[in-house]
């Protein structure tokens, strides 16, 4: 059993820190996994995105054409990655920043405003933690528990008092209950 | 010691410092430079030297100068401050010298891009620098075996006085994956009897690839040449997966290697049986293992991102014993599993062909990129 999920959005949005803490709590849980990076002449506010897999056994290509799981983060993200999510695989879209729905049908996706869910916790910046939560949900990769656990392994030192915040926007974002998109 | 999350570059420069490296001197470039700036907080944490040098020239010469002490010494570049180091690799190998070097290979010729690529192959295996040697070249596929290929790197550099090049690529490098780390090994308290560092007491030793005479340059060449069939005779590596059984072999090293384990999976699931053999160390080839295989199987495909550069080397091999096709994407693309999948389906199902160059046959189905 292997998925694959492609994190995309601009650069300071969480994007890479998102992934690697879905690849902490993987390799903690025990299962293998790769994070991988786009990397290239970017700058802040450039567009950032990284794939990372989670599987049962040793993993072959680090990057694949068809990811069961797109995290799209912002409108251009959602523009170059929607056609790849392989069918039945989940969309997640932070709906804060795409004012558009999505055009696939054999997928499942969720609408989620996360940068408005992020802010009334008081701190847009758990935006990335929100997308986690909601993927969790819908994408039963990892526990979410697993995920708590390492992002109190993993968290910077210097933001370790934003801990139980990040906690609680990974949460809220695995409440959230999307308006069913068809 | 537990599994850790480590990006490849920096899991090289720690695995470096791990197996007692004493002096490291690099240029920055990407998709490397996370390697030096590990080296630059960590060597001088562990007092030990450290050195950004103006330049790719300059760091291999001062690599060349460190080497002939006798202790351990690396650089790392990528492809094209690689392609600057090679004179002074050039005469490292003349002198003797023992150094271990990285490339974290990108899109080329010329400046290209950052993107991964697997075009130094032959720059690396077969020549590089001027004259008559024969540099150990190791490939890893993963954070794990960089930091094996690493620590290995440094004995087989120090057991055969020889250049050891880990032959890495942008992907590998940018990577994160769980890996184990070897203990700190002491440092290296004794040297070897031909290393310059200091002949206070003792009779001066004399270092050098300037042989005026050509009758002792060819002797020297020649013990060059004997000491590589003794590494050919002992440090062959590759890995296998999924061979017992296979009526096909996908023929790749690195990260074109990863991609084909992936697609040798999904080629199983639909009924074809096909398996991967991953050359570990490209130099030297593994060709006794390739020329077997071809008995045993009814076609070889070999991946690469490149246009097709280790192929001549699996031509080589299978000695126009079996029939082989190529795929390759190039320039810093990626390809996914899905097109190597397709590739096998292409070969199995025929009808098999033994006229031409495989590399001909690739270049008309990559026809549209024209």
């Amino acid at each position: 059993m292997q998925t694959e999920i492609l994190i995309a959005g601009f650069g300071g949005q969480g994007v890479l820190f998102g992934g690697q803490l879905m690849a902490y709590a993987g390799m903690e849980y025990g299962k293998q996994v790769t994070w991988i990076p786009s990397y290239g002449p970017e700058m802040r506010g450039g567009t950032a995105n990284c794939t990372v897999i989670i599987s049962d056994e040793e993993i072959g290509s680090p990057l694949v054409r068809h990811p069961r799981v797109l995290m799209a983060f912002n409108l251009p993200s959602l523009d170059k990655y929607e056609s790849a999510v392989a069918e039945g695989g989940l969309l997640v879209v932070n709906s804060s920043m795409v004012e558009r729905s999505v055009d696939r049908k054999n997928v499942r996706s969720i609408l989620i405003p996360a940068n408005e869910i992020a802010e009334n916790l008081g701190d847009k910046r758990l935006t990335n933690m929100v997308m986690l939560g909601a993927m969790l949900a819908n994408q039963p990769v990892l526990p979410l528990e697993a995920v708590e656990k390492a992002l109190e392994h993993h968290i910077p030192e210097r933001h370790k008092r934003l801990l139980p915040m990040n906690i609680k926007a990974l949460r809220k974002g695995a409440e959230f209950k999307p308006v069913a998109v068809k | 010691m537990a599994k850790e999350m480590m990006k490849g570059n920096e899991a090289v420069a720690e695995a470096a410092i791990r197996a007692g490296v004493q002096a490291y001197f690099g240029y920055p470039i990407t998709p490397q430079t996370e390697l030096l700036e590990w080296m630059s907080r960590r060597m001088p944490e562990e007092g030990r030297a450290f050195v950004q040098a103006e330049s790719e020239l300059a760091a291999i010469n001062m690599v060349y100068g460190a080497a002939c002490t006798g202790r351990r010494v690396m650089s790392s570049s990528s492809s094209p401050g690689v392609s600057l180091m090679l004179e002074g690799i050039s005469y490292m190998a003349g002198t003797e010298v023992p150094a271990v070097i990285v490339d974290v290979m990108r899109g080329g010729p010329g400046l290209g891009n950052i993107q991964p690529s697997q075009s130094d192959y032959n720059q690396i295996v077969h020549g590089g620098g001027h004259g008559d040697y024969h540099p150990i070249v190791l490939a890893p596929c993963s954070v794990q075996e960089s930091i094996d290929l690493t620590v290995l790197a440094f004995d087989l550099a120090e057991k055969y006085r020889s250049i050891v090049i880990i032959l890495s690529d942008g992907s590998i490098g940018q990577m994160m994956e769980p890996a184990e780390l070897p203990p700190m090994m002491p440092l290296k308290t004794s040297f070897p009897e031909w290393a310059v560092d200091g002949a206070a007491g003792r009779e001066r030793r004399f270092l050098s690839s300037i042989y005026m005479d050509a009758p002792a340059e060819e002797v020297a060449n020649m013990r060059l040449l004997n000491r590589w069939a003794k590494i050919r005779e002992n440090e062959i590596r590759y890995k296998e997966y999924y061979l017992d059984d296979a009526e096909y072999a996908i023929v790749g090293f690195g990260s074109a290697g990863r991609v084909a384990l992936s697609a040798v999976r999904q080629a199983r699931e639909m009924g074809i049986k096909v398996g991967l053999l991953r050359p570990i160390s490209l130099n030297p080839f593994p060709v006794d293992a390739i020329e077997a295989l071809g008995k045993r199987v009814k076609g070889i495909l070999v991946v690469e991102m490149n246009t097709g550069q280790m192929l001549d080397d699996v031509l080589l091999a299978t000695r126009g014993k079996v029939p082989v096709e190529f795929y390759g994407r190039t320039g810093g693309v990626i390809p996914f599993p899905d097109e190597v999948v397709s590739a096998v389906q292409r070969l199995a199902a025929g009808p098999i062909v033994t006229t031409g160059h495989p590399r001909d046959r690739w270049m008309k189905f990559m026809s549209f990129l024209n």
